[in-house]
């Protein structure tokens, strides 16, 4: 008795440096298979990532922070039994709004401007998610092809726009013209490209993590994700209407990653403002199991990741898009660990199986 | 007018050929109640394949080392998803981020930056006799590639398949309801896992169909969303082969217009024409354009 609960929470602790460790192993192995030099490659992956401060602060903590934020979007989505596959298109709603407000209201006064951006970024991203929201809630439309269709219909849409009613004023390039100084995030330190944003992405965990943990609404989201037959005979939770909030919830944060990402780094709109930030975020969030502060962890780690790679690309000339096979086999391992740590705690699931609230 | 008519459709089956494979092999995953996020990653695996297979032995090897190489991407996510009851979503998204991870990095191994020493063989159109005489629709349906007259002969024999057959009714049985099919001596477990395999298959070839007939070459994602938007075509579809082939053939059709205008040299903005079918998917999903009836167990693990 003992031993089967101890095995468990041992399992839950070590199962992310465990199976990283494991990974970077096999990199190791594979990419002396293949002839490269591996120390080299992990030395320019170590230097790339956190093995100087520049390095830490100004590459892998800025590509964190945009998997930060999106990463808490589908966490919360998923918390609540909400398949949302559609944070890239929120993002992209929102960074498209939040370029919009920064080069069109100008007339507000310049300490008004970033909030106002930032929230119209937040409020884009809702909107783009309430189209699949109400499609589930009035037609039980299963929102995981719902969202992918509206990621499509975003980035088509922003294509349009700049080159339509967003582009640049020499109407040469496919992009917006560059945001004015006031609507820029500040640097937190001047020589480091990292910008006030991850100081949001922290403190905007915190607040989901605490909401969820400490708060009647977060605990109703966690029900109605977890057992909603539950939540509705035992608890009297208004299921649909907790989902529809969740998926909302979980949109915003994501235009408001996509917000960030505008005004902290890319300073204009463009089609490939997001090179897949919606579609890593899942992976993000999965391998933190959905908890808000393990999100941070993930999120830091596929920073970390991405800029490794590249560092490693440029150094040690292994191609990056190595680092995606590491990606898959922590995520697919995660799941296999888990699903057997399940069935020593319960013999079943603890993933919400919610998937759908009227299946 | 009618000149630019046949060249427009027969652009537009071009472009609908790999949706219609890999669209047809994700409706009979998902008439099983499966729904195969990873079937990208099976499209990007089946490209590559086909690279190495046409590269070694020719177009016919190209095909068969596609439809293999989708099979195995397949492989892996039965394992996860119906082996060890892992969320479909989940192992979905995680194939693939391995395929393109995989691929990308064997393609660089193999080839080097440059990508030199591409040079595949290809396989062009073939004119069906008589049928191709035929006044429009003649030369657009029937000066196609060989693997397009496959997907023609896979539509009615699919759906003769799943209405007509047992293993068909067991399909539906398990996408319905496992349970009752479990009770009535039908293993959802065998039956997904075949029906799993069939769609990398399919989705394998689609990717060949991208490097062996298309662009003649291989890319870093060169599936470029196909996954997507074969399960959009599904859903457009009804889950019903016939309607899959005319939905993946609107699709095609939405992203041949984007070259005819560009070719045709106006500025129309044909970003909203490729938003177009999504869109018009969504409001079919809502049920404003007819109402859909997806798998009762889609998507449940």
């Amino acid at each position: 008795m003992r031993v089967t609960r101890i095995v468990p929470r041992l399992l839950s602790i070590a199962i992310i440096p465990g199976v990283c460790l494991t990974s970077f192993l096999l990199l190791a192995i594979v990419l002396r298979l293949a002839g490269a030099d591996a120390e080299r490659a992990l030395a320019a992956m170590w230097s790339g990532s956190i093995g100087s401060w520049y390095a830490l602060t100004s590459s892998t903590l800025v590509r964190a922070t945009p998997l930060i934020l999106a990463g808490l979007a589908v966490g919360v989505a998923f918390r609540a039994g909400v398949w949302n596959i559609g944070a890239e298109g929120q993002f992209l709603a929102g960074s498209a709004a939040a370029a919009w407000v920064a080069l069109h209201w100008t007339i507000l006064p310049h300490s008004m401007l970033l909030p106002a951006i930032l929230v119209v970024g937040a409020g884009a991203g809702a909107g783009w998610a309430a189209i699949a929201a109400l499609l589930r809630r009035r037609y039980g439309v299963i929102e995981v092809i719902s969202t992918i269709m509206l990621n499509f219909v975003a980035v088509y849409g922003v294509g349009y726009l700049v080159r339509g009613p967003l582009q640049e004023p020499m109407r040469i390039y496919p992009q917006s013209a560059t945001l004015p100084d006031a609507a820029r995030l500040p640097l937190l330190a001047s020589g480091s490209r990292l910008h006030v944003g991850f100081l949001l992405a922290l403190a905007v965990a915190v607040l989901t993590w605490w909401l969820f943990r400490a708060t009647a609404a977060g605990f109703r989201v966690r029900v109605a994700g977890g057992n909603p037959r539950a939540a509705v005979t035992a608890g009297r939770i208004d299921v649909p209407a907790v989902t529809f909030r969740a998926f909302l919830a979980g949109g915003a944060l994501a235009g408001l990653a996509g917000a960030v990402q505008l005004t902290g780094v890319t300073y204009a709109l463009y089609e490939n403002i997001s090179p897949g930030y919606g579609y890593t975020a899942i992976a993000v969030a999965l391998l933190a199991r959905l908890h808000p502060l393990g999100i941070v962890l993930t999120g830091m780690l596929f920073g970390g990741l991405d800029s490794g790679a590249l560092a490693m690309q440029r150094e040690a000339s292994v191609p990056a898009v190595v680092v995606l096979v590491i990606e898959a086999v922590l995520i697919l391992s995660v799941v296999a660990i888990a699903r057997w740590r399940d069935s020593l705690l319960f013999g079943g699931s603890t993933i919400p199986s919610a998937a759908r609230a009227d299946s | 007018m009618i000149l630019a008519t046949e060249v427009f459709l027969q652009a537009a089956v071009r472009t609908a050929t790999p949706l219609v494979l890999a669209a047809l092999g994700e409706t009979i995953v998902e008439r099983a109640g499966v729904i195969n996020i990873g079937l990208e990653g099976a499209i990007l695996a089946g490209a590559f394949g086909a690279l190495i297979g046409a590269g070694a032995e020719g177009v016919a090897a190209g095909f068969l080392a596609a439809a293999v190489a989708g099979m195995a991407v397949s492989i892996i996510f039965a394992f996860f998803a119906v082996s060890l009851r892992a969320d479909q979503i989940i192992t979905g998204t995680a194939l693939n981020l391995l395929a393109l991870g995989v691929t990308g990095t064997l393609y660089r191994v193999l080839y080097g930056t440059t990508g030199a020493a591409l040079s595949i063989p290809t396989t062009g159109p073939q004119e069906v006799p008589l049928l191709a005489a035929i006044p429009l629709v003649g030369g657009s349906f029937f000066r196609q590639p060989v693997i397009t007259y496959f997907s023609y002969l896979l539509i009615p024999s699919l759906w003769w398949w799943m209405r007509k057959t047992h293993a068909g009714l067991a399909l539906r049985a398990v996408g319905e309801h496992p349970e009752a099919a479990l009770v009535a001596g039908i293993s959802p477990t065998r039956v997904r896992w075949g029906a799993i395999l069939f769609g990398g298959a399919l989705g394998g070839l689609a990717g060949a169909t991208l490097v062996l007939v298309q662009s003649g070459t291989f890319a870093e994602g060169i599936s470029a969303g196909r996954g997507f938007i074969a399960i959009a075509i599904v859903v457009l579809g009804r889950w019903h082969p016939g309607g899959v082939a005319l939905a993946a053939l609107f699709f095609g059709a939405a992203s041949a217009l984007q070259f005819f205008f560009q070719s045709a040299g106006w500025s129309v903005p044909y970003q909203l024409f490729l938003a177009l079918p999504y869109a018009i998917t969504l409001l079919a999903l809502g049920g404003i354009a007819g109402r859909t009836a997806a798998p009762a167990a889609l998507g449940r693990s």
